[in-house]
């Protein structure tokens, strides 16, 4: 069977791997946008912290034996510690500056983790295969289902969907929210802001650690892997906008279905597709789909 | 003549002589290329207030640009400069129109996409190279008398083009034009208030840096002969942001200071490396060469936390203390 000339099997292929990226690009983008809006930060360190939960799960099985399974629970935690030091220790002392200060920051904090690890790892890639129980595909009759993947995108999306319930849907979330709107206001009534906003940002990055160990075993793992990533998520975040929870992860999933598309029908153009609709969308909706103008 | 013209006076005289007292040229003017390009850059934002994360498409677009257009349509010299200035002006005022529909730190994260763009573009055209790069372009003859190719003739053509330019980005952070840059940049809604389409004077502002940061990559074209993928990438884009920042934000001279050092750390890291370990009998400094991103990160990290006012910008303010107290 054939759509527009092209194969079913192929596109259902690209569809999914799309898909799989594109939850990527939900993950990401969902914890920079939380960050910023209660940080006023814009997090350039988080496609290398993405790349760090996926080194750590690499390291993990390399030097202890600690398989997959623990490794998706560990590799967030341990990013997650290392957010809240960072937090501490240096954006806290920026958040009245200009917004500049913050990209730039987090921008040495990535060349500094990339060059650490780089100068172990050197650039090329470290295998790491999936585990076993995932290992391996289904014939659903249309199409070769690779287990692996079909879990990638199950997890991401469970795990964006707990995301939204907890800040749309608790009282933790509702105070996270008010957090955004004045925090001021929110301290004045006895919360504890400064802290929220600390574990925030480690929860932020945490979520970018775990997309980092789904991803070690689809895409190749080394130290360079979260430099074009992070790119691309911005690019994601300016069509979304970052007002909405919902909208990040509809625009991430969205924009990962057409990147591979595209890779069907234009493949010269996969890799500067998402940037190409950002562009339209610039021109048509200035302040990104689900954005509100200030 | 005051001490600051005096100061600009003294270093243009230094460079004239630095041939004679064993400096390599082609050195010097890649770096005065580099000091162009940041100072550039330091127009839209030290003086503008623009962070644009996308300056390395202006400076390795123009530097592809001319490269080809020298090499394969034999434009002489100054016509080729000429025209990669125009191909980063107006890369600038695509990038320019785009970019300025947003405001703050979406402005730095759409440039920023926008260059990742043209990078992806000059991996694959045809024109570029690839990974190879575009390599051989012939330096020719300037205005059809002036042999490039030698290396003294060069220095000094470069010298004055860049003094030329330099001074140009002097006269219009000066001008009125210049006032309501900086008018824009401290208050924004006011100077809106006060009548002036802003965004007007921010597009042409960012294509005015486009086109001078378009000359400078054109001219290091033809200093050293090819034009790679390293100058379209992010990492030029964030090495000119460093520049800017090292040297001072919204001073003149910072960025010739900022990049004379980020230069500097970026070629002699390994010396400086393999000395630190010869005098602290350390042996991993011998591979710092290898960890200039590592390096350039704690840069970056150190001047935002600690030292936003930059080289240039502390003495100024040393001096204005100074004065303040006199």
């Amino acid at each position: 069977m054939e759509i527009f000339g092209r194969p079913l099997p192929a596109m259902l292929s690209q569809l999914l791997l799309g898909l799989v990226n594109g939850s990527f690009y939900a993950i990401l983008s969902l914890g920079l946008a939380v960050i910023f809006g209660l940080l006023n930060v814009i997090n350039f360190a988080h496609g290398a912290l993405f790349m760090l939960g996926a080194v750590l799960a690499w390291m993990g099985m390399e030097y202890l034996g600690v398989n997959y399974w623990l490794m998706l629970l560990l590799s967030p935690l341990i990013v997650g510690a290392l957010g809240i030091l960072i937090e501490r220790v240096f954006l806290r002392h920026i958040y009245k500056l200009d917004h500049l200060y913050g990209l730039l920051l987090t921008l040495g904090i990535t060349l500094v983790i990339e060059g650490v690890l780089r100068s172990f790892y050197g650039v090329s890639g470290l295998p790491y295969s999936p585990p076993d129980a995932l290992a391996g595909a289904t014939n659903l009759g249309f199409m070769v289902l690779p287990n692996y993947r079909a879990w990638v995108v199950v997890a991401s999306l469970a795990v964006c969907f707990a995301t939204w319930y907890v800040i749309e849907r608790t009282k933790l979330g509702a105070y996270l929210r008010a957090g955004t709107e004045n925090p001021r206001l929110v301290e004045a009534f006895g919360v504890n802001v400064p802290l929220m906003v600390t574990l925030t940002y480690g929860f932020g990055v945490a979520l970018a650690a775990f997309a980092g160990v789904l991803a070690a075993p689809v895409i190749q793992v080394s130290p360079l892997m979260g430099q074009h990533l992070i790119i691309v998520v911005f690019a994601v975040v300016v069509i979304g906008g970052m007002g909405s929870i919902m909208g990040s992860i509809l625009t991430g999933l969205g924009l990962g279905v057409i990147e591979g598309f595209t890779k069907v029908f234009y493949p010269e153009a996969s890799s500067t597709v998402v940037f190409v609709i950002m562009a339209i969308v610039l021109v048509v909706r200035p302040a990104g789909l689900f954005g509100k103008e200030k | 003549m005051n001490k600051t013209q005096l100061g600009y006076l003294l270093l243009l005289l230094a460079l004239v002589a630095a041939p004679f007292v064993g400096a390599y040229p082609i050195l010097v003017i890649k770096l005065l290329c580099f000091a162009l390009f940041a100072s550039a850059f330091n127009l839209l934002l030290g003086f503008t207030g623009l962070l644009s994360f996308g300056h390395a498409a202006f400076f390795g677009g123009a530097a592809y640009a001319a490269g080809h257009a020298m090499k394969h349509w034999g434009l002489t010299p100054e016509l080729g400069l000429l025209f990669g200035a125009l191909a980063g002006g107006a890369l600038g005022f695509l990038f320019g129109l785009l970019a300025i529909r947003r405001q703050g730190i979406y402005f730095a994260m759409i440039t920023l996409a926008l260059a990742q763009m043209v990078f992806f573009f000059s991996l694959q055209a045809p024109f570029t190279g690839g990974e190879d790069g575009l390599q051989g372009v012939p330096r020719g003859k300037l205005f059809g008398v002036l042999d490039l190719s030698n290396d003294l003739t060069m220095y000094y053509a470069g010298l004055a083009i860049i003094a030329a330019a330099f001074l140009l980005i002097v006269r219009t952070v000066h001008s009125p034009f210049g006032q309501v840059l900086k008018a824009i940049k401290e208050n924004e809604p006011r100077a809106i208030s006060l009548g002036y389409d802003t965004a007007r004077f921010k597009l042409l502002a960012f294509v005015i840096s486009a086109a001078i940061t378009g000359l400078a990559g054109a001219l290091k074209t033809e200093v050293l002969g090819f034009a790679t993928l390293t100058d379209v990438h992010w990492l030029m884009s964030g090495s000119v942001i460093l520049m800017t920042l090292v040297g001072g934000l919204g001073t003149l001279s910072g960025p010739l200071v900022g990049a004379a050092i980020v230069v500097a750390i970026e070629n002699k890291l390994g010396e400086l490396g393999n000395w630190i370990a010869s005098v602290t009998g350390i042996d991993w400094f011998n591979s710092l060469g290898e960890s200039v991103s590592l390096v350039t990160g704690l840069i970056f990290i150190v001047c935002v936390m600690a030292f936003r006012r930059g080289i240039m910008g502390e003495i100024i303010a040393f001096i204005d203390r100074r004065r303040g107290k006199a």
